[in-house]
């Protein structure tokens, strides 16, 4: 399966989840610059964390404008895969490919830890070699986590089986306990945990492999 | 010379919708009491934005500004903006 990784100004875990596709999962992945116009032909496209364009205004709010998020859009749309970690999450939220916001913590602390989330439903492509309700130890880097959506939309998440993840014990705030949610087609996930961090047992924990098994099997499954 | 300006400045303020949660208010607000303070009923905290615009149109301008902060300068999901062009 072939992974693109959008690089923005201010981008800090694109090597990382380089090295998680590329190196632990032996995928073919290409670095894909904000300015870029097309996509190369990926197949599942990351935004990876970091402080795109140095979190100016809103995080997220001006990576949204940028070329290559005119193609992940286009991709989304098309049904393509798109998953989008922690700053990555935050970028779909404004880009609207996801619903809801991510705002300052409810501590206004910059939270550095690891956290346990539940995978809350195995019904996706980024989540599919999870068991129902399996916990997963993964760690957190941020300052604006806290997830708010209006009450509504909760209630359809909730009601769509939109909700992929939850914490189980809430660092930051975030409306239900969400940690990550996945749009109406299923096929773009938002998540403010870092899985690519979590990937080897030599950084504490390899929870985070089962989000990119989850890709690749639904991969094989597709072809 | 007022006339003769020939751009406009929009005094733009985003501020987070009610329903959304302020932590930097709240936190403010209890600053404000430990300091003994009276009658701080809430604090709620946004930001202020001036941009200026070339143009003489106010109609235009005004239209303008209203596209900018719908799309890029708040969040309608959690913010609400109000703004003055002089």
């Amino acid at each position: 399966m072939r992974f693109g990784i959008i690089q923005f100004p201010g981008s800090n875990c694109d090597q990382d989840c380089h090295h998680a596709l590329a190196t632990v999962f032996g995928q073919p992945t290409r670095y894909i610059w904000h300015k870029d116009t097309g996509l190369g032909g990926v197949d599942c496209v990351v935004l990876p964390g970091g402080f795109s364009y140095g979190d100016y205004l809103r995080t997220g709010a001006i990576a949204r404008f940028s070329p290559a998020l005119k193609a992940v859009a286009d991709h989304a749309r098309a049904g393509g895969l798109v998953i989008g970690i922690c700053n990555g999450f935050q970028i779909l939220c404004e880009t609207h490919l996801l619903p809801g916001a991510l705002i300052r913590n409810r501590s206004l602390k910059f939270i550095c830890d690891h956290v346990r989330v539940r995978v809350e439903s195995t019904n996706s492509a980024f989540t599919n070699a999870a068991r129902p309700g399996q916990v997963l130890r993964l760690p957190i880097a941020h300052g604006e986590g806290c997830y708010f959506a209006e009450p509504a939309v909760l209630e359809e998440l909730r009601r769509d089986d939109r909700v992929l993840l939850r914490y189980v014990d809430n660092p930051n705030g975030s409306l239900d306990h969400i940690a990550g949610v996945c749009n109406a087609g299923r096929n773009v996930f938002g998540l403010m945990p870092h899985p690519e961090r979590a990937s080897e047992a030599i950084l504490g924990s390899d929870d985070g492999c089962l989000i990119f098994e989850s890709i690749l099997r639904r991969a094989a499954v597709a072809r | 010379m007022v006339n003769n300006r020939s751009f406009m400045k929009a005094k733009i303020i985003v501020m987070p919708k009610r329903t959304v949660l302020d932590p930097q208010g709240k936190t403010v607000k209890h600053a404000l009491e430990s300091m003994k303070f009276q009658g701080i009923q809430e604090v709620r905290i946004g930001k202020f934005i001036e941009v200026e615009v070339a143009g003489t149109d106010r109609a235009a301008v005004r239209q303008q500004i209203d596209d900018a902060c719908h799309k890029l300068l708040s969040n309608p999901v959690i913010e609400e903006y109000t703004f003055e062009l002089q």
